[in-house]
């Protein structure tokens, strides 16, 4: 590579791999969120390439009961594809409780099927830190994140009060019962993304290109994630179709617009 | 001119390119205008999403407040309440040249940190004074960091000269003061502006109401910003990160900071001083090349296996960095608790981490006035900056700041959480001389073995070789004793040399007297252990029944026992015969000898295993190293 060919995607590449190693070695007990978006297939790709071949951590796969068939499909394929060491959380007694989309607003069904999910699978697990794939652009709470950012033990994110980040180096020793999320595609936006899928020819689910005039810009749990009216059917059509939008990402996300401030609360709780 | 009157800028999404967008910071005192600037040179350059204007309008009418441009940007209700921006802040835009990245830094004097945070990853700032106040204190505190962090570019911005009824006098006196205090930091600055963000005058378009002033507009200011280099004709250093065996591969990984480098190359890696050629560059699923160079996170294979850890420093044999333990720096400080010369903290610098204290602090600097202060030189207060002297408790790897940026800064921490950083200035090649403790936090009562391990950054053990004659265990001992010595640890070798002339002189080689012997280096080794050093022991012990001993010895002691088999086939031995034993062995002049007419129990289950008939000695050591060194960290929960 020559200081001509390096690209704006390379740079983000090598950020990425350089914080993903940062971590591996910072924390002794790691495990990687996996939602089978297309940000997370990002993440598992930038892993390989971290480790050379390996990711050498447990993916988690929070599954809420609520998953698209297509997503479950596209799990167990990729499972085998990278050699991946999955661990399955579902909120069992939550679900047990009657707690769902049929008879609870979609906040309070987030809450308990990712976050109580997550907080349990920490629980059982004592992951020290967990690498997400947040990205600023997504939101505006997000861009406040750091590269490494801790919660403490209720889970809670302090956004008044986060550690410095600078010259490469991270705030890296979580008290006990404390864990950092390690966020390596921090500085990529929503393009960036696809043109590294792009680039790389990386696996996603089909259901981001359009079908029957419709299709999904942003995935979560089936019954209130809706797609949007839209034509582009490969890579280079959304793109060409994300020039043109200013909706936000998550608009299809019914969560975030339940009320006032959502996103923002579901952060604060230990949402991802 | 209008930005929406351009056509490039019918690309509405600032986020589209493919370029790698500049990043701007803004800095500047509290209630200058910094986020009223920002949020007009968004809506100027047409980069909002639909309807955060209306939405900002509509909450702000749901609060009775009039609405404001610097409302944009604090998003957070929290932010608006109190009305000061907390954090640092990230949104994007275009103009007709390129994409840019903001981000906001705060004004508030608390909010340090964030601002370091930001600013730190800045490709150039903008410095925003409002012209009814004037300079103020975080006017040139900010400009101080910003030099202190390294960032060059630089344009002033004087805003709200609306107050100053767009006064070409106001302005110039404005800009005389500014002037003489950069030219004191030697900071240059490219533009000075005069505007009123609230109305655009000067923004992105040049002002009716300021017809006196010919320079720039804003955005025409920011386009004439370079963005940074790769750091490509700097000397190479490439600094280590990790060592991955995840298959038959033994990969370096880690980044280059500055340089290039090439397969074929021949590195040297300080502190060891240790070269190697580079045999392969890894990358996964990507296509093979030769080279690779500043900013690109790689791995590497090495022709020849010598012992490499995260820390170490790569470079070329034609430009190496220094080596010191002792070094000056500027530090600033961003914690409450004050920096206190002699207290021990943990250095960090690129991808190295150490044990250090300061060892004086010669001037305190304010900020603000750039005076030195130099009654006080005892401690370091939050945002004070000092020019220091520092000791590392090892080798430290540096270059100063001017020279290397990436490899001339580093942060100071403490319960892992980052307390303050520095720049070096000059790197003290020679003197290794360990400074008088100035340790002021003395505790009583008995000094327990974590406390040990905590000032000297190591565990004590008992590292117990055993092998027949020949093999190597003398020779591989000191080799091993001078790599951890040269760590900085406390390490010593018992070996028959030793111990034979003094503490067990009235022993012979009887059997009885040989397992007497054995024990009686198992209880001293027990004892230095259990005193924190790291002792390696060279003695045959051939029976299983002795070492394991020697194990429980160690035990009882609470040292950790580390068996090391140093193996090597009789055959090789015997040829090597260095004292010419086996010679007399087999002539029956030594009766009872380990391998001819006594038995060698190898071990079953040692730690570590070596095999000096395929390894060489260098080789040896770097295996030995790579298991050891992991087993004597200092455990420290919150380090």
């Amino acid at each position: 590579m020559t200081a001509t060919t390096r690209t704006h995607l390379d740079e983000l590449e090598n950020q990425s791999i350089f914080i993903f190693r940062e971590a591996y070695r910072a924390f002794k007990n790691i495990a990687m969120p996996w939602s089978m978006g297309k940000d997370s297939n990002v993440l598992i790709w930038l892993a390989c390439k971290s480790f050379f071949g390996k990711v050498p951590f447990p993916v988690l796969h929070i599954d809420t009961t609520y998953e698209f068939p297509e997503m479950l499909e596209f799990r167990d394929w990729a499972t085998k594809q990278y050699k991946l060491n999955l661990i399955v959380q579902i909120n069992t007694e939550a679900r047990a409780r009657g707690i769902g989309y049929e008879t609870h607003d979609p906040v309070t069904v987030t809450h308990e099927l990712k976050t109580v999910a997550l907080q349990q699978a920490l629980a059982e697990y004592k992951w020290d830190a967990l690498i997400t794939g947040i990205r600023r652009d997504e939101d505006p709470t997000r861009a406040k994140e750091r590269y490494f950012s801790p919660r403490n033990a209720q889970f809670e994110w302090d956004y008044k009060d986060q550690p410095p980040e600078f010259w490469a180096q991270f705030a890296s020793a979580p008290a006990k019962g404390e864990h950092v999320r390690v966020q390596p595609l921090l500085d990529w936006t929503e393009v960036d993304i696809w043109r590294y899928i792009q680039r790389e020819e990386i696996p996603i689910p089909k259901m981001y290109f359009a079908r029957d005039g419709k299709r999904f810009r942003s995935l979560g749990c089936s019954p209130i994630t809706h797609p949007i009216a839209s034509t582009a059917s490969t890579i280079d059509e959304i793109i060409a179709e994300l020039e043109g939008t200013r909706t936000t990402e998550r608009a299809g996300r019914a969560q975030d617009h339940h009320e006032r401030n959502a996103m923002q609360k579901l952060r604060a709780k230990g949402f991802l | 001119m209008k930005q929406q009157e351009n056509p490039q800028s019918a690309i509405r999404n600032p986020q589209f390119s493919a370029a790698t967008p500049l990043k701007i910071v803004f800095v500047g005192h509290v209630d200058h205008g910094k986020s009223t600037l920002i949020g007009r040179i968004l809506h100027d350059t047409d980069s909002l999403p639909d309807g955060k204007i209306d939405m900002i309008k509509k909450a702000c009418a749901a609060e009775g407040m009039e609405f404001e441009f610097a409302f944009l940007l604090d998003a957070l209700l929290e932010e608006q309440k109190q009305n000061v921006t907390i954090d640092t802040t990230e949104i994007a835009f275009r103009t007709s040249r390129r994409n840019y990245i903001i981000i906001d830094a705060p004004g508030h004097k608390e909010f340090l940190k964030n601002m370091i945070t930001g600013a730190s990853r800045a490709d150039a700032a903008v410095l925003v004074i409002a012209a009814d106040e004037g300079v103020r204190e975080q006017s040139r505190r900010h400009a101080y960091l910003l030099r202190l962090l390294g960032i060059k570019q630089l344009i002033v911005v004087v805003n709200k000269m609306d107050l100053a009824e767009f006064s070409e006098k106001r302005f110039a006196e404005v800009e005389s003061e500014y002037r003489k205090f950069l030219i004191d930091l030697s900071l240059e600055v490219r533009a000075f502006i005069p505007t009123s963000a609230k109305t655009g005058e000067n923004v992105a378009r040049a002002s009716e109401k300021i017809k006196w002033y010919r320079g720039p507009t804003v955005l025409e200011a920011l386009d004439l910003f370079e963005p940074r280099k790769a750091d490509v004709d700097l000397p190479l250093r490439f600094c280590v990160q990790d060592v991955y065996r995840f298959d038959q591969r033994r990969i370096v990984a880690g980044r280059i900071e500055t340089g290039t480098l090439r397969v074929g190359d021949e590195l040297v890696f300080s502190p060891a001083n240790k070269s190697s050629v580079v045999a392969t560059i890894e990358r996964w699923n990507a296509p093979a090349d030769g080279a690779a160079m500043s900013g690109d996170s790689i791995g590497i294979t090495l022709s020849e296996q010598i012992f490499v850890e995260r820390g170490y420093v790569a470079s070329h044999q034609s430009d190496t960095p220094i080596e010191t333990n002792r070094f000056h720096a500027d530090l600033f400080w961003i914690v409450r608790e004050p920096l206190r010369v002699g207290r021990l903290y943990n250095l960090r610098l690129a991808t190295q981490e150490v044990k250090c204290q300061v060892v004086s602090i010669e001037q305190v600097m304010d900020s603000s006035t750039l005076e030195a202060k130099i009654d006080k030189c005892e401690q370091l207060e939050r945002n004070e900056v000092g020019r220091l002297t520092i000791q590392t408790r090892g080798p430290l790897v540096i270059d100063n700041h001017e020279r290397i940026p990436n490899l001339g800064r580093f942060v100071i921490v403490e319960e892992g959480g980052i307390r303050g950083g520095g720049t070096i200035f000059g790197g003290v090649y020679t003197d290794r001389r360990v400074a008088k403790s100035q340790n002021i936090f003395w505790s009583e009562g008995k000094i327990t073995a974590r406390e040990r391990a905590v000032r000297s950054g190591h565990r004590g053990a008992v590292v117990w070789f055993t092998g027949l004659s020949g093999a190597g265990k003398s020779t591989i001992a000191q080799a091993l004793e001078r790599e951890l010595f040269n760590r900085a640890m406390h390490t010593c070798v018992l070996d028959g040399d030793n111990v034979r002339h003094g503490l067990n002189s009235n022993l012979g080689f009887s059997p009885e007297d040989r397992v007497e012997n054995i024990r009686r280096v198992s209880e001293v080794a027990k004892l230095m252990a259990d005193a924190g050093a790291v002792v390696i022991t060279a003695f045959i012990s051939p029976y299983r029944m002795e070492r394991r001993r020697a194990r429980e010895i160690a035990l009882e002691g609470n040292a950790e026992f580390i068996e090391v088999f140093i193996d090597a086939p009789l055959e090789v031995c015997e040829t090597r015969d260095p004292k010419n034993l086996y010679k007399k062995a087999r002539a029956g002049e030594i009766r009872d000898f380990t391998g001819i007419d006594a038995p060698y129990e190898a071990p079953e289950d040692a730690e570590i295993v070596v095999r000096t008939d395929r390894q060489s000695v260098d080789e040896s050591v770097a295996t030995i190293l790579e298991q050891l060194l992991p087993r004597l960290k200092a455990d420290e929960p919150n380090d």
